[in-house]
């Protein structure tokens, strides 16, 4: 009898903790006590998603409490940041976010928030620029793609994933460092200007490490835009050994409503961390050629102050913000 | 060859199970109007993390094939595509449905959802490496003639009201200009509001201007909803396969166009239909029957639709490059799965996987006779046999619910309300919806070829040569040409013929 009024009250008290009616600070001894809700700002089967993926197992072996995963797809992730602030603060709501994204597209126009309005709480991982060729180019090198920019100005085309994305910053800087004028074509997603590329609507791609591990048959990666070689690709060089300073690509990480409270923050940060910590995970990330980054709440200001500024210059550079 | 030895695989009791569950499931969902079948896969990805890989994909491909199908059941009976794949449905499904023949259109939408299902599905599985090839031979110019020969179906769709269907065509290309823009990423007619920033959802747009006239005109008029006929005259099996016998060159001819256009990444079922669709009302002997009720219009746009499952595949499996939305989820799932596609799938190291979903695939759409034509039943008894105070607002609530769900908005449900209303007055003044939707679907098509298009030939110095050169950029043009010039030589045709006198021969043309 007394067990059985114990599992109604307590099944009571779940349901209302997962209403949202009882107050945070009684769940709070345990974080998470219930399902963390993770929206990614774009639709499922993209980059974003697959990184939240793979995050989930390794949330729900360390917590015992699902991560589920919804989407707000639209305006290139403006719906989703534009709403992070409506969510309720607890530390259950969660929200994927990306640079350059949340920094260059608020300067492209009025999408609905601000960079300020996000509240990052953990950067975990950069998917890195590359140059792709797809094996049968006559670009066999870095240089040989180089020497072709330079003599036929304007004349080598780029497919990339958007305007104002890492793609476009990485070939306004890219033309900047080499002195060449190249022509960089947006498409609509990493997907898309793939598969501009390999049906040689362009001579090359702006794409990352993960479409060449994706499709290692398919491509030749020329370049990668790394601090050291990556793993998966031992003989590809970095741009950096090239004379090329470039270090960059995608960044992705989480951000919570604003009105979630320090110490909450810094849990959902905590937790993050401790998934980037397990090998199973790193591996199966670097696996996909996705590069693992330690950004933790302490340190994501100074990280977007840093990215901030690089990519308004780079931005001025390409013309994506005036 | 072909990876016989995989059929075995294909039928175990646990993947039987899957195929049946994932195709009861996606039919479910994809009879509910906004739960597309990009969704139904999503939400149940999770779930296939914990199989193996061939598993996997069965599931979600039986969720798939499930799913297209069941986007026929509101087009027919509600006059509201279930999915987009479904929009070409409702133009003689409906007005069979009103007749009294909404059971029979059911069971044919069932009978041709599954031979497209299997067209595709052999395509897959005999043709897969050679046919990936054409989806790469499409850049962003023959995509652009491509949306251009896709607004030419208008002339199909409003017969005898071209100059209003141009218009609304028109309002549906500015909808889709609403929101940030495909390539510069520029916010255009936001007016500054959040509500319109992600632009007008496709199956948002379809909701409203399809589904909410319908219940505006169901609560205005006194009379039923469908014709009830007075005896149940069970799934009417026989007739539904004798019209089959009868349409099998349409079938077939709509299974194929349905296969090619799942190949093409950018295109999907809701494109293949209307296509299919367009091309059956030309071949057929009696085109003016179209959209008043002409059971090959269903024949066409269900198989169509069906058919790109197997055929959307293909550049999935073959080139990792996903043919319609719905393969994009799934080429994600198996990206996590540690799966990577490419040829050497098909080959025999990956044989296992692939042979044995394609086989599971064949089992699915089989299993989708006995399935489809139960729930069809089920559904078209309820929704006619429903007192229209209890329909109303059970289809208004699903609306709804499916609107918010496409990406959890509310901005869409707003949407999508505002055009149903608009999309009721519109038709009272003899705008029809379809119009406008395939200004929404082909827009941002258009749009996104011209400007890449522009860019590339500006690079090599000649923008406008790149827009008129090369076998299959000129051939595209040239089909737009004929659709647009057909109706006219059909006009002048007759006319000569009356003018000699001979009426004998019956005008087939």
């Amino acid at each position: 009898m007394l067990s059985r009024k114990k599992a109604l009250f307590g099944g009571i008290a779940l349901t209302l903790s997962t209403l949202g009616l009882l107050p945070v600070a009684w769940a709070a001894d345990k974080y998470p006590s219930r399902p963390v809700q993770y929206v990614i700002p774009f639709g499922p089967g993209g980059e974003s998603d697959i990184t939240a993926r793979l995050q989930q197992p390794f949330f729900k072996k360390l917590t015992g409490e699902d991560l589920i995963i919804s989407y707000k797809p639209g305006g290139g992730g403006a719906v989703g940041w534009s709403q992070l602030n409506g969510m309720k603060g607890d530390g259950y709501n969660i929200m994927g976010v990306n640079l350059p994204h949340i920094i260059i597209k608020p300067l492209m126009g009025n999408v609905g928030f601000k960079t300020s309005d996000i509240t990052t709480v953990y950067m975990f991982e950069y998917t890195p620029d590359a140059i792709l060729v797809r094996k049968d180019s006559p670009f066999k090198t870095l240089q040989d793609l180089i020497d072709y920019a330079k003599s036929h100005p304007g004349q080598l085309t780029f497919s990339g994933s958007g305007k104002g994305t890492a793609n476009d910053l990485a070939n306004s800087r890219f033309d900047d460092a080499t002195g060449t004028r190249t022509t960089y074509i947006p498409f609509k997603g990493t997907g898309a200007a793939f598969t501009a590329l390999m049906g040689g609507q362009v001579k090359a791609e702006w794409g990352y490490s993960t479409v060449a591990a994706n499709h290692k048959s398919d491509v030749r990666m020329l370049a990668v835009a790394t601090e050291k070689r990556v793993p998966l690709f031992p003989d590809v060089p970095t741009f950096k050994e090239k004379g090329i300073d470039m270090i960059g690509g995608t960044y992705r990480g989480i951000a919570v409503p604003k009105s979630t409270p320090e110490a909450m923050r810094m849990k959902v940060s905590d937790l993050i961390g401790r998934i980037n910590a397990d090998p199973e995970f790193q591996k199966k990330m670097e696996n996909r050629g996705f590069v693992l980054i330690d950004v933790p709440y302490k340190k994501v200001g100074a990280f977007m102050r840093q990215k901030t500024k690089e990519y308004i210059r780079l931005g001025k550079a390409a013309g994506v913000i005036k | 060859m072909l990876g016989l030895e995989y059929v075995v695989d294909a039928v175990t009791p646990f993947r039987l199970m899957l195929s049946l569950a994932g195709v009861v499931a996606g039919t479910v969902l994809g009879a509910i109007p906004g739960l597309t079948a990009t969704m139904a896969i999503a939400v149940l990805v999770p779930l296939t993390f914990s199989m193996d890989p061939a598993s996997a994909l069965l599931l979600m491909g039986a969720i798939y094939t499930g799913a297209i199908y069941g986007g026929a059941y509101a087009a027919i009976l509600l006059n509201t595509p279930g999915t987009p794949s479904a929009i070409a449905t409702t133009f003689d499904g409906y007005p069979m449905a009103k007749r009294g023949d909404g059971d029979l259109a059911v069971t044919l939408a069932c009978l041709a959802s599954v031979v497209g299902g299997l067209v595709g599905a052999a395509a897959l599985l005999l043709l897969a490496p050679p046919l990936a090839h054409v989806a790469l031979a499409f850049g962003p110019v023959q995509y652009f003639w491509l949306a251009i020969f896709g607004l030419t179906l208008i002339s199909a769709i409003s017969e005898g009201q071209l100059i209003k269907g141009l218009i609304g065509a028109s309002f549906g290309l500015l909808l889709s200009c609403v929101g940030v823009a495909p390539i510069s990423g520029a916010p255009r007619f936001t007016f500054d509001s959040a509500t319109l920033l992600g632009g007008i959802n496709v199956v948002s747009g379809l909701i409203g201007l399809y589904c909410i006239p319908v219940l505006i005109d169901l609560v205005a008029r006194p009379e039923r909803h469908l014709e009830v006929t007075g005896e149940s005259r069970g799934f009417r099996l026989r007739e539904a396969f004798g019209l089959c016998c009868t349409g099998k060159f349409n079938l077939l001819r709509s299974s194929v166009l349905g296969t090619l256009t799942g190949i093409l990444p950018g295109a999907g079922g809701s494109i293949a239909s209307l296509v299919s669709y367009s091309e059956a009302r030309r071949a057929s002997r009696h085109p003016e029957r179209f959209g008043k009720g002409e059971p090959n219009g269903i024949q066409a746009t269900e198989s169509a639709n069906n058919a790109t499952v197997g055929g959307g595949m293909i550049p999935t499996l073959v080139l990792g490059i996903p043919g319609t939305p719905p393969d994009a989820v799934i080429l994600g799932a198996l990206l996590v799965q540690g799966i990577h596609t490419g040829p050497e799938l098909f080959s025999s190291a990956g044989g296992a996987i692939v042979y044995t979903f394609i086989y599971g695939l064949f089992i699915a759409t089989l299993l989708m006779l006995p399935i489809g034509l139960l729930i069809g039943r089920y559904a078209f008894r309820s929704i006619v046999g429903f007192p229209k105070a209890v329909l109303v607002p059970v289809v208004a609530f699903m609306t709804i619910i499916g609107t918010y769900a496409i990406r959890n908005s509310v901005a869409d449900v707003v949407i999508m309300i505002g055009l149903g209303i608009m999309g009721w007055g519109l038709d009272r003044l003899g705008f029809k919806p379809s119009p406008i939707v395939l200004g929404l679907i082909l827009g941002p098509i258009a749009e996104q070829g011209f400007v890449q298009g522009w860019m590339i030939g500006s690079a090599t110095g000649h923008p406008v040569v790149a827009f008129f050169s090369g076998p299959l950029t000129i051939g595209i043009i040239a089909l737009t040409l004929f659709s647009l010039l057909y109706p006219l030589l059909i006009k002048r045709l007759r006319k000569a013929r009356k003018g000699t006198g001979d009426e004998s021969k019956p005008s087939h043309l």
